[in-house]
Formats: C-alpha cells, structure tokens, sequence
C-alpha cells in the first residue's frame, strides 16, 4: 500500500531534477552571455536560503526573518580570507601598515585583528563558513525554543538582530569594512575570480552545490523528521505528548536552514566579488522569505524558481524604474499570502499537473473510467465535513476539518 | 515505605490560576490495572488535573508520582517517556499526514533529531502500525489524509496513537464525546480490549458508559475531591446528587 505512491514520488523526484539540471546546466549557459550567466549564479546562490526556508518555515513553520545574517555570516567568512589574499604587501605597499586590508588601514589600524588570523588559512576558512553561521543558529535556536518562544514573537526578533548584525558590520568600520563592505576581491588560491573563466567555473560549482543541497533537502523532508516537522507545523502540544522534545528539532531546522544559506552566501561572494551589510539585513532577509512564498514554501524545486524569476524581475524592474520596487516586492508578498498561498509550485500542482494528467488520460482513453470512478471517490471523501454540519453536528467537532492544507496562515501563530 | 505501592499517588495537588484555584488540594491514588474514572460537573477541575500529570500545566503545589517518579519536575516529552500517555477533548491529531504516518509519528522510537534523520520504515513498524489500525477500526484508511476523517475516527486514530506508545498509564478525556451510538459500543468495546494491564484514567460525562468501564469512580467538585468509591456507592451519595447527578 505504501509502495506504489513511493514509487510515483520517486518518478516526480527524477523529473523535477532532470528538469532542473537542464535548465540550469543546459538552457542558461548556452542562452546567456557570461554576464547574465554570472547573474544567474548570484542568484542561485540566493535559492540557497529560500531552500533552507522551505524547511524551516514551510515545514516546520518557524518563520525566521532573518536568513540574512547566516547568508551574511558565510558571505562574510569567504570575504575575509579572499580580501586577505588580496592583501598582499606589494599590493598595499602605498599604506602606513603594509599588508593588512586597505579598510582597515584607512581606520587606523595598525595590525590584523586577532579574529581575522584563522581567515589566512583556506581549509579553515571552508571549516569557519559552515560552522559560524550553524553555531550562531544552535545557540540562538537553544535561547529562543528551549524557552518556547514561537510564532510572531521569533519572528520579530530574528528581524531585531538582522538589524542588530547590519549596525555592528556598519559600525566596526575598521574591522569589516563598514557600510561599503568588504570590497576589491581578487584571486582565490591564486585564480583570478574576475575571468570569465572563472566564472563560468563558479556558475558550475554553485549548480554542484545546489544540487547536492537539493538532495540534503529532500532526504531531510522525506525522513520521519520531514514529517515531524509538519506535525509540530500542525499541532506542537501534540508532538511533546508523543514523547519527542519539540525545541530539539526546531533548533535542528534553524541550523539546518543556516548552513544551507551560509553555502549561498559563500558563493555569492565568489561570484559578486564582494561582501556588503546590505545582504545582512532586514530587507535583504524579507527579500528571501519572497522568493520562498513565491516558489511555493513546501516545495524545494519552487523555492529555486521562485528565487530566480523574482530576482530576473527585480533586477529588470529596478534597472528601469528604481522606486517602484520596494512597493512592488511587499504587493507581490501580499498578493501570494492573499491569492495563492501555495505558490508557483501549489499552481502547478493544482492546475499544470490535472491538465497534463489529463492529457495523459485522453491518450490513454481506456483507462478513463477508473480514473472517473476514482476522482468520484476522492471528491466524495472531501464532502465529508460539509456533509456533517449539514447534519447539525457541532462546529467544535469539526475543528480544523476546513482547512485542509497549509494555507491559513497558522504557521505564523 | 507505604503498606501498599499504588501506580499513582496524588497528593495535595493544587493549582491556581491568578488566584482561582481550579484544583485545590487534591489527593488520589489508582491502583496497577486500575480503570479510575474521574466524573463532576463542568468546571470542576477533571481536565486540568489530567493537564497536571501530563506535565501541560505546572502544578502550583503538591506533587504527583508515578511508580515512584516524581512528575511535576518533569518536561512533557520525558512524562511520556516514563509511561504516561494522554488522549485530549478534542481529537487532537496531525491533520496533515496520513493515518499511517500518524501512528508511525506516534511509535516510540527514533525519538531524537538524528534518530528521526535516520529512522527506517521497517517491517517490525509496519506490522505494528497496521496492528493498531486494525485494533482502532483504520486498516483500510491508513493513506488517507487523517483531515478527512470522520469525527468518531480522529477519536480512534488518537486512541491508536495512545495505544502505540503502549503507556503504562492511559488518560483518555472524553473518549466517546461527539460519537454515534454505533461508534459509543464499538469504542467501549476497544477501551476495554485495550486496557488490560495497563492503569487507566477516563473523564466521561456518559453514566451508562461509566457503570460499564468504571472499577472506581473519582467525583470533583469546584476543584475539591468531593468523593471517591465504586460506581453503586456513588449513586447513592446525596453529595453526589445534589451537584452532579441531579434527579
């Protein structure tokens, strides 16, 4: 009984990965000249976050608005060993103290602050990429759930310390380069990432990467922890009298959700060449809940598309008409909560997926009447509720009978 | 040590609410393999008592032990995991997933982050999951969406979820509220199956449904015990009368 609906799962894996690849590996690069190709990987750098989203809020309901930070943080962490590099005594000759960070010599600093060290060295610098962001997560994930705050209430302060982050990189000018961030990037182990060699080679690697964080993505959803993040979604008093200790597995989504953007932002900076405060932020974090909405939040896949046609459209919209963005991006928020909370990927699968099955069963006219029969049974089986307030049964029986699915906002309460 | 080890001791148990008492005082004691059933007017304070032991509520004073475990120290999941297993009002289940995954969910085992990671749908699971939804009248609805059930069926699917953990103690509030006459026999007729051997406490308003399961019967009042006996003894008590069972 359970094989036959694994097996269509697993086709529905295949298909939506091949499809995938090929747009990613096959449609972009040969459609796109090396500038937009670079565009498109700075964007799926984004669809990183938006992945970790899908399990963090889509799942497990915890909606963290401040992604930005553990982006931010592995952006942060590749920035300071490639400005590092860049660094070179030669290079900085012209400065009062040779071979430190131009930024950091433009404020008086004399010698490389001790937490900076560990950023000479690449393999400990990967480690530090992974690690900062997920730690950060553990222990803030260990404040907030061990303490059972949930809800808006998380949300509110996950957005507080977005900010808090922006004005400490901002402030501490002379130890991470400010507002203007950490700037001028140049080699990594000695290749130059400005080619377009180079980033044909990123573009390649963050698609590697991506689809490995796919994979991550779906063994995690599909496991009994998948499904135990829905049930602490749906019902979290319940999850604790079935014996399981709900904070434990919100920290792991949250640390889970930060490693994943702490690879986003990593590559991002490989492939922009730069690290700035402005990816750190309340905006920049609000942006990645977007593209997540947009996508659709309990689907990997529509994560990814949704990073990619939002960011295409506001990199079209706000190279023409820059204010109106902002407007735009809370209208397009809006209009998904309001008009199709499940978003491209709930389209897809409520109208795209009937049609072609559709398709499907007119080529295969012989089956028809099963699938009629079928479609008979399951709409009878969706009647029942309305069936049972006609009978006059009590609406508090009935209580949560209606809201079949995710789209009632109950994630965010 | 006491003369006789109970499986349940509560004494002086008292919570209150910004000065309400909604429990007050209150001591019990239900024996291994006892079927206590908790009955008194609404507002009396009978959910909230069953709060108190599953660790929902933080009790104000008082304690509660269980085969010699102090509860009210403890967090909810680490209740459960000394044998306590609750079953709420309103059926209380994962509307988003199927039947199967919600006793899979409810199984005990892979209860850490990383045993949930790796957790194998074995066959040992399966069996055991099928054998309960056989025991809650669910075989044939094991991949529905449990959002789809009738009201009676969430009632047996959180039922099945209890009977999985296979608890040593069993609190059941209300368990065939809402129900069909039909479903009321069936449901009797699986509490008793299923109780065997284990201690149980039931909060039922149904008289006849009491008199059928009850060995014996916990009357509240206001928060206070008010008494305590079998079922005829009960009956007879005016106290009893008077506040609950009325004419």
């Amino acid at each position: 009984m359970k094989t036959p609906a694994l097996a269509s799962s697993n086709k529905g894996f295949a298909l939506n990965l091949t499809v995938l690849l090929a747009l990613l590996v096959l449609v972009f690069p040969s459609s796109m000249d090396i500038f937009r190709l670079n565009m498109m990987g700075k964007y799926l750098s984004y669809a990183f976050v938006a992945m970790g989203l899908v399990l963090c809020w889509g799942y497990g309901g915890i909606l963290s608005l401040g992604q930005g930070i553990f982006f931010g943080l592995g952006g942060y962490c590749m920035a300071m060993f490639l400005k590092l590099e860049a660094s070179t005594p030669e290079y900085t000759a012209s400065q009062t103290t040779p071979g430190i960070p131009d930024f950091m010599d433009w404020n008086q600093l004399t010698e490389l602050p001790w937490f900076w060290e560990a950023f000479k060295s690449f393999p400990l610098t990967l480690v530090l990429i992974l690690l900062v962001p997920t730690v950060f997560a553990y222990f803030f994930g260990l404040c907030m759930f061990k303490r059972r705050v949930g809800g808006v209430y998380f949300s509110i302060i996950t957005q507080a310390i977005a900010c808090i982050m922006t004005i400490l990189i901002v402030g501490q000018q002379g130890y991470t380069g400010g507002i203007n961030g950490i700037t001028d990037l140049k080699t990594c182990m000695g290749f130059d990432i400005r080619t377009n060699g180079a980033k044909l080679f990123l573009y390649y690697l963050c698609v590697f990467l991506l689809v490995l964080a796919v994979l991550l993505c779906t063994w995690v959803s599909r496991s009994k922890a998948g499904r135990l993040l829905v049930a602490i979604r749906d019902d979290e008093q319940r999850v604790r009298f079935s014996g399981y200790d709900v904070a434990n597995y919100k920290i792991f989504v949250l640390c889970f959700s930060a490693f994943l953007s702490a690879v986003g932002g990593a590559m991002f900076t490989l492939q922009t060449g730069f690290m700035s405060p402005s990816f750190v932020g309340i905006v920049a974090s609000i942006e990645m809940v977007v593209f997540c909405a947009v996508g659709g939040r309990m689907s990997i896949y529509g994560a990814i598309y949704g990073t990619l046609i939002v960011s295409v459209a506001k990199t079209a919209i706000s190279e023409n008409f820059p204010e109106l963005w902002s407007l735009l991006i809370g209208a397009i928020f809006i209009g998904c909560v309001l008009v199709f909370p499940k978003g491209l990927a709930g389209l897809y699968a409520d109208h795209v997926m009937p049609f072609l099955s559709g398709l499907d069963g007119r080529l295969k006219g012989a089956f028809r009447g099963a699938r009629e029969d079928r479609e008979a049974q399951i709409e009878a089986l969706r009647d029942v509720p309305a069936d049972k307030v006609l009978l006059g049964v009590p609406p508090q029986f009935l209580s949560g009978d209606g809201m079949d699915g995710i789209d009632d906002g109950r994630s965010l309460s | 040590m006491k003369k006789k080890e109970f499986a349940l001791e509560v004494e002086g148990l008292t919570v209150s609410f910004d000065g309400f008492k909604a429990v007050d005082d209150l001591s019990f004691y239900v024996d291994e393999g006892e079927i206590r059933v908790i009955i008194g007017p609404n507002g009396a304070g009978k959910t909230t008592v069953l709060d108190l032991i599953c660790g929902k509520t933080k009790a104000t004073s008082g304690s509660i032990r269980f085969r010699g475990t102090e509860l009210t120290k403890l967090k909810e999941n680490e209740i459960v995991d000394a044998g306590v297993g609750r079953k709420f009002q309103n059926p209380s289940i994962y509307e988003n997933l199927t039947v199967f995954e919600n006793l899979e969910l409810s199984y005990p085992k892979g209860k850490k982050v990383f045993g949930a990671l790796f957790f194998r749908r074995d066959q040992e699971v399966i069996d055991k999951v099928r054998e309960v939804a056989r025991e809650i009248f669910l075989e044939e609805k094991l991949s529905m969406k449990a959002s789809l059930l009738s009201h009676g069926q969430k009632q047996w699917l959180e039922i099945g979820m209890l009977l999985i953990q296979d608890p040593a103690l069993m609190m059941l509030d209300e368990p065939v509220a809402g129900m069909s006459v039909a479903e009321r026999k069936q449901t009797a007729e699986l509490l008793r199956r299923i109780t065997k051997g284990r201690s149980v406490i039931v909060i039922e308003h149904d008289m006849k449904f009491v008199e059928d399961i009850a060995d014996r019967v916990t009357v509240m009042h206001q928060g206070k015990l008010l008494a305590e006996g079998s079922m005829e003894s009960i009956k007879k008590n005016q106290q009893v009368i008077d506040v609950y069972l009325g004419q």
